[in-house]
């Protein structure tokens, strides 16, 4: 009996850190399931009118447009500070951003702009292969880890540059470790009529926008846990 | 369009744009005598080109001898001037210039860029298309659009709304209401 006992005993110390191993890599699994069970669920009512930090995403050519037409209905007391996020290489899309910001500014009479402009490692360029993408998205990743440990948004929107990957993926991980809980919101772009982007497969495969918008029904009929919202522009 | 008592044709002007992208494909059918000729037949008098990042420079033209009027730019700060003044505008598949255009009512043109990897633009001009607010065509077809379009059937776009995915965002995040 003791001679047994002793042998089950050296088997699992010899065990232990495969066991702590299993054990860890169990409780994030389950853990992830988690974030993404209650990830597409509403918040709960706020009784506090606290607004919440936003991180938006812009991208060249008509993301940026379609991001500002849906800036100006949304309320800006509600979704402050706002940070702004464009590829290093895009240079007009926060200039726009700023454009916007400073007529909010003078509209409301504030002279204090409640908003940050900040410019990120791009994953891939337009044309660039997606082989070599892959190296340019991890340095893009971690940039996008070092701006997210600053900001840690409680409402990131995007609508489609893959910029938005690196982000969104991160702010998914704060999720699951505990860092901060974001509501990830991802309008399709208008251009997409049939099929979705990269980004937008990418997010609404791996469930990791909490509501993933589209504008035209096709795509609603192809992809039902899309909310289909009509055209923006 | 009548013509003016001395004669002189009204000013009818063809806006081309290629938005900030590089599309010479486009630019080149443009300035080629074809499109040219077809234009002048359907009664325009002027061509503006806004070739953005493109490498293959137009002819400049007067037209005063009764050819089409030329000129191009590369880019400016705002298209919308010249959109309103113009009578046709002819536009690579960019969804910004798309609905620049459209929403200023004017006929529109929207030629697919093909070099393009995963060519999704053609999708949206496609669509639109088939809902009558646009003609689309390839660069190599150009000139039969011209020649075949018939713009009073095209149908006016009513503008979009966004207010609808701010109503699902606030009413996810628990915002009340307004």
């Amino acid at each position: 009996m003791e001679k047994n006992s002793s042998c089950c005993f050296s088997n699992l110390s010899s065990n232990l850190p495969i066991t702590c191993f299993v054990t860890f890599i169990a409780i994030i699994l389950v853990r992830i399931l988690y974030v993404i069970w209650r990830t597409c669920k509403p918040l709960r009512k706020r009784t506090s009118q606290q607004p919440l930090s936003t991180l938006v995403v812009l991208g060249s050519g008509g993301h940026t447009a379609e991001m500002i037409d849906l800036l100006l209905v949304l309320q800006k007391n509600k979704f402050t500070p706002r940070f702004y996020i464009a590829a290093a290489t895009d240079n007009m899309s926060l200039q726009k951003a700023r454009v916007l910001e400073n007529s909010l500014a003078d509209s409301s009479g504030v002279k204090e702009i409640s908003a940050e402009f900040m410019q990120i490692y791009r994953s891939r360029e337009v044309g660039q292969s997606y082989v070599t993408s892959v190296w340019t998205t991890l340095v893009a990743l971690a940039h996008a880890l070092w701006l997210m440990i600053k900001i840690r948004p409680q409402v990131v929107l995007c609508n489609g540059p893959g910029t938005c990957i690196p982000l969104c993926v991160i702010a998914f991980i704060f999720k699951v470790v505990g860092i901060r809980w974001s509501s990830i919101f991802y309008v399709e772009s208008i251009a997409r009529v049939k099929r979705l982007s990269l980004s937008g497969l990418l997010l609404y495969k791996l469930r990791i926008a909490d509501q993933f918008f589209v504008q035209w029904p096709q795509l609603q009929r192809k992809y039902p846990r899309a909310h289909y919202v009509g055209c923006l522009m | 369009m009548g013509e003016a008592e001395d004669g002189v044709k009204p000013k009818r002007v063809v806006f081309v744009t290629v938005g900030t992208t590089c599309f010479d494909a486009l630019v080149k059918v443009v300035d080629s005598q074809k499109v040219k000729d077809e234009l002048l037949r359907r009664g325009y008098t002027h061509l503006l080109i806004q070739m953005g990042r493109g490498s293959y420079l137009p002819e400049k033209s007067i037209g005063d001898d009764g050819s089409l009027a030329v000129d191009y730019f590369t880019f400016s700060s705002s298209i919308a001037e010249h959109l309103r003044s113009a009578s046709l505008v002819i536009s690579h598949a960019g969804s910004g210039s798309i609905f620049e255009t459209l929403r200023l009512g004017k006929p529109l043109i929207v030629v697919v860029n093909e070099d393009l990897m995963d060519n999704h633009q053609s999708e949206l001009a496609e669509e639109l298309a088939e809902r009558k607010h646009l003609y689309c065509a390839r660069p190599q077809t150009l000139h039969q659009t011209i020649a075949s379009m018939d713009l009073e059937s095209l149908l006016p776009y009513s503008p979009g709304d966004a207010t609808p995915v701010a109503k699902l965002i606030n009413r996810f995040l628990g915002f009340p209401e307004d």
